[in-house]
């Protein structure tokens, strides 16, 4: 038996299948993955995320701490309740996780981190700490329960569920900011490319909240939703995407690399600017599939003579009716690859992602 | 619970075939196996005169999470794969004992369909399974 969230029972109960997800029983979905999916990008979904783990970082030495430890920079997120994605990196470079940093105060950011990670994680935070002599508590919240309350009619429906005076802060919230709301933590966040809201909660009101979702109109979403709307949304999955062989640059995600200012010494610049000075060999790309079938993970790609790539996620994507992918393939790849299926070699086409956004689909078809 | 109607025969590998009155058979995939597999978005169906070994991969059902091979669960020849499933591949879902066939077969042994699983042995083969 998997770990269970605080939502568990509340999932078989509404007819959930259930299955392992990195050592936790979680909902794939309620009866149909793609109606889900629909509902996230039509009106509104709810997932639950309480497998990701919520780290809380208090003390006068927590920001300084972060600007080490994250490839992106803690110096850009100044104003309360601002948010920053960012990759924790080793020193080789590698991708150790992918995390959301907010700056709740000046002594006190909170770090949601990934399910299968968090006790790698943890480690790594706590040996690093020591290390570098840092003043701070770190602290797993694990007795905390989160929501992610996805889609167009997302936030006007949850501004509903809080006090009035808690709704309009949240209401007026930018994307990428959160606030506390009573003992809830409302942000402007989210992994499916639809405006929305994650909400960090109290275990005991995760499933009265949810209910009260349902009854709002909100439908229950699965795993499996969420990753179709990532994928079109053009968002890495840790683990396939990038892990700790391979570094950002090669995995679409030098955006969140600050490799400015140059005098902040973060873990795994060194390696990351030798890579840069050499020329990054790779990239990630998105594929659309212009024949009949369905792009999976570790597919291989042949871009005609240039040399091989690999796809890292695929799907079935049901906003295109088509199949996407991203692949990991040769940085001189151009608009157009090949992928074997099975055994037999079908064309894609190479995309910028992402695919979909806010409900728009942004690649020819 | 997973319906399986009693007047059609089935594989352990979750397949199940009607005999039809001139001889030859249908097959499809049972309500199990598409519960199982999730919204289905992709299904190829062998091609017409292939000739079957029982046990051969013959078809390809892809939902939205994963690829299954569909298993002959009979030796014999393929007379005609269902054409609707390439561009509605969830007639599956919606009737996978009725519109959601996959193909028709001539059967290489007519005694054939007596070595598969009546549907009170298939049954139990799916309290056995948890399913």
């Amino acid at each position: 038996m998997g770990r269970r969230t605080p939502l568990h029972d509340l999932h078989v109960a509404l007819g959930a299948r259930m299955v392992d997800f990195g050592g936790w029983d979680m909902p794939v979905h309620y009866g149909s993955q793609i109606e889900e999916h629909h509902q996230v990008r039509r009106a509104a979904g709810v997932f639950d995320v309480s497998h990701m783990c919520v780290v809380d970082l208090r003390g006068a030495g927590v920001r300084p701490f972060l600007s080490r430890l994250l490839a992106n920079d803690v110096g850009r997120i100044s104003l309360p309740g601002k948010a920053l994605y960012s990759c924790l990196l080793n020193e080789a470079g590698g991708v150790l996780d992918d995390l959301i940093a907010y700056r709740m105060t000046e002594s006190w950011f909170r770090l949601v981190v990934n399910a299968g990670t968090r006790d790698k994680d943890l480690a790594w935070m706590r040996d690093r700490a020591a290390a570098w002599g840092s003043d701070l508590a770190i602290t797993e919240r694990s007795e905390l329960a989160m929501l992610a309350v996805q889609g167009p009619r997302a936030r006007e429906i949850v501004a509903g569920l809080l006090e009035p005076a808690d709704a309009v802060e949240a209401l007026a919230l930018e994307p990428f900011f959160g606030r506390e709301c009573g003992a809830w933590f409302v942000a402007r966040t989210g992994y499916t490319g639809e405006d929305g809201f994650e909400i960090v909660l109290p275990a005991a009101e995760a499933e009265p909240a949810w209910r009260a979702l349902n009854a709002a109109g909100v439908a229950s979403c699965g795993l499996g939703a969420r990753d179709t709307l990532r994928l079109e949304a053009g968002m890495n999955l840790y683990g396939n995407d990038m892990d700790e062989s391979r570094n950002p640059l090669e995995s679409g995600l030098a955006w969140t690399v600050a490799f400015e200012p140059a005098d902040r010494d973060f873990v795994g610049r060194a390696a990351l600017e030798a890579i840069r000075a050499g020329g990054v060999p790779q990239k990630l790309v998105g594929l659309l599939l212009e024949e009949r079938g369905v792009l999976r993970s570790h597919q291989k790609v042949v871009v005609a003579g240039i040399g091989e790539g690999e796809t890292t996620s695929g799907t079935f994507s049901p906003t295109l009716e088509r199949s996407i992918a991203f692949a990991r393939v040769p940085r001189a790849t151009g608009d157009r690859v090949q992928v074997d299926i099975r055994g037999r070699l079908l064309s894609a086409r190479v995309l910028k992602l992402p695919f979909v956004r806010r409900g728009r689909v942004l690649v020819d078809l | 619970m997973s319906q399986v109607p009693s007047d059609l025969k089935y594989a352990k590998s979750h397949e199940w075939v009607r005999a039809l009155p001139d001889g030859t058979v249908e097959i499809g995939i049972t309500d199990h196996a598409q519960h199982a597999l999730g919204d289905l978005v992709f299904v190829e169906v062998p091609e017409a005169g292939r000739s079957l070994q029982a046990g051969d991969a013959c078809a390809v059902v892809e939902s939205v999470k994963a690829a299954s091979d569909v298993y002959s669960p009979i030796a014999g020849t393929v007379l005609e794969a269902n054409a609707a499933l390439a561009s509605a591949p969830e007639l599956i879902n919606q009737d996978c004992y009725g519109k959601g066939w996959l193909m028709r077969v001539q059967p290489a042994d007519a005694g054939a369909l007596a070595a598969l699983l009546p549907a009170a042995d298939y049954q139990t083969l799916l309290a056995a399974e948890g399913g």
